[in-house]
């Protein structure tokens, strides 16, 4: 990161290379904005939603190296030299995170603005415990806010993302969305 | 959208770089710990610092060390996450451990700090509001205008103390470092704080938090108890920290500190009183949570009617009590006052 210690230009860009999804991006912008802003109007990264702005919500989580923040309390500026991982970097080579399949077949996501924070918050328990308890998962996802009230579709989604990333055969789900 | 306000950032390498650049940029300018509570009353403009001097970058500000003699220093630039994994705080201090893990959200805990929660702003009905909200009401005394909305009478500002860990770290005898340009000081952590929602601290602007420091356990056994609403979100609107030291069954000396009735940690020194030289029964710890009753005054600016509130600190301080004596009595008071 550049300090940005000149006098007076608080205003004026600063140039930073940020990593997100894997790949190196020169962005300017001024030092008061914050990743979310950055994320969804310099890089058009738009899958990281704003909701109350003020660290309620978690709608807005996205991962720094690897651990769910609240990219509306974050400074962009903060996160050069780190890796920023949204919910577009979740899906892999071979097609949508295991997290993606599972929400969309359960129907986990209703109208869908809490989504991305959820599957963020939830990759991230997953990379770090290979069987969460529903209490762990209770627990991780505690700051992600569903106003449609939809938590125990959301907990089942991650229930079998777990199984399907330990290799577990999960069984078949009719048209709406019930095991 | 809510923005930020546009500042001038800085970067200090060294706590003393940080200490010169806050002198230099003068009263307008702000240290920034994990930004989790300034930011947010950036974007309300509650406050809108020129100069933001981030105090991330300094590694002797993170960290916990066990001190010679059992004791602990604590950076305040830990994050609230780092400090759940530490064992001198989760196996040692675990009224410390349970405290933290109450703070907010588990992914906010990864951005606030330890420091950053001491230092917590003052919080109110009729402040943490957006601008045009508080625009409508022609403002409040803490911030643009005249009146405290909460007693229109009132001469101060009673915005409440809101820290979770101030009231457990004040009954565990926690204390504080602060460095200023020119000297530093060491003082009780209670001493940080006094009763004015708008000055509740007692550290000048251009002073830094730069240890917290803990006393060896030595026979301590502590507990802390929340209000709130939602269990897996709110601020506290009622926090009870207390810490006794036993010698065997007696108790010789009881720290009672009531967060979220007021604008700064409230000692429930009567109450203390009635627990020591004694074995902590039924009837003394009934005896002190009426006496801790007293001293709980809560006013109409949280979540929850103020006059339950109140009641509640007999509640809490009961419970707190029923802990330190046993952690599966404090478990089955919880599940006694919430049973789902």
């Amino acid at each position: 990161m550049s300090p940005v210690s000149r006098k007076k230009p608080s205003r004026r860009k600063v140039h930073v290379e940020l990593r997100v999804n894997g790949e190196a991006q020169e962005v300017a912008f001024p030092p008061h904005k914050t990743l979310l802003e950055v994320l969804r109007e310099e890089l058009g990264l738009t899958g990281t939603k704003h909701g109350c702005e003020l660290g309620e919500c978690g709608t807005c989580t996205v991962l720094i190296d690897g651990e769910p923040i609240l990219s509306c309390l974050a400074l962009a500026l903060e996160c050069e030299g780190r890796e920023v991982t949204t919910v577009e970097g979740l899906a892999g080579p071979d097609g949508p995170h295991p997290l993606q399949t599972a929400f969309a077949d359960l129907n986990a996501a209703q109208c869908g603005y809490c989504t991305p924070g959820f599957l963020c918050a939830a990759k991230a328990l997953l990379d770090r415990r290979k069987k969460p308890t529903r209490g762990e998962i209770r627990e991780a996802l505690s700051g992600n806010l569903c106003r449609c009230t939809g938590y125990l579709k959301i907990f089942e989604a991650v229930e079998r993302a777990s199984a399907i990333l330990r290799g577990e055969e999960v069984g078949p789900i009719d048209g709406n969305g019930r095991p | 959208m809510m923005r930020l306000p546009p500042f001038l950032y800085l970067a200090p390498r060294s706590v003393r770089e940080a200490l010169s650049m806050i002198a230099g940029e003068g009263p307008q300018a702000s240290f920034v710990a994990g930004g989790t509570d300034l930011y947010p009353n950036m974007k309300r403009r509650h406050q809108t610092p020129k100069t933001l001097v981030a105090l991330r970058r300094l590694r002797e500000l993170r960290g916990v060390r066990r001190l010679p003699g059992g004791g602990l220093r604590i950076g305040p630039m830990a994050t609230l996450t780092s400090l759940e994994a530490e064992a001198p705080v989760r196996r040692d201090r675990p009224a410390l451990f349970d405290a933290i893990r109450s703070i907010s959200t588990p992914i906010l805990r990864n951005m606030g700090t330890i420091g950053g929660n001491l230092l917590l702003d003052t919080r109110c009905n009729y402040y943490d509001q957006s601008y045009e909200w508080r625009r409508a009401i022609n403002f409040c005394m803490k911030c643009e205008g005249e009146t405290c909305w909460v007693a229109p009478g009132s001469e101060r500002c009673l915005a409440v103390q809101s820290s979770d860990s101030a009231p457990i770290l004040c009954a565990l005898g926690a204390r504080v470092r602060l460095k200023g340009p020119r000297s530093e000081r060491e003082i009780p952590l209670e001493d940080l704080y006094q009763e004015d929602g708008i000055r509740y601290l007692k550290k000048e602007p251009d002073e830094l938090l730069s240890d917290i420091l803990l006393p060896p356990v030595d026979g301590v056994r502590a507990s802390y108890k929340k209000l709130r609403r939602r269990e897996a979100f709110d601020f506290p609107v009622l926090g009870v920290g207390a810490a006794l030291r036993f010698e065997g069954e007696t108790v010789r000396e009881a720290r009672i500190f009531l967060g979220a009735v007021s604008s700064s940690p409230v000692r429930a020194t009567e109450a203390e009183a009635l627990l020591v030289g004694k074995a902590l029964t039924d009837e003394s710890i009934a005896a002190a949570a009426d006496r801790a009753y007293s001293v709980a005054r809560p006013l109409d600016n949280t979540d929850f009617e103020y006059a339950w509130r109140k009641k509640m600190a007999r509640v809490f301080v009961r419970d707190a009590l029923h802990a330190v004596r046993s952690p599966a009595e404090g478990r089955e008071a919880d599940r006694r006052r919430d049973p789902a």
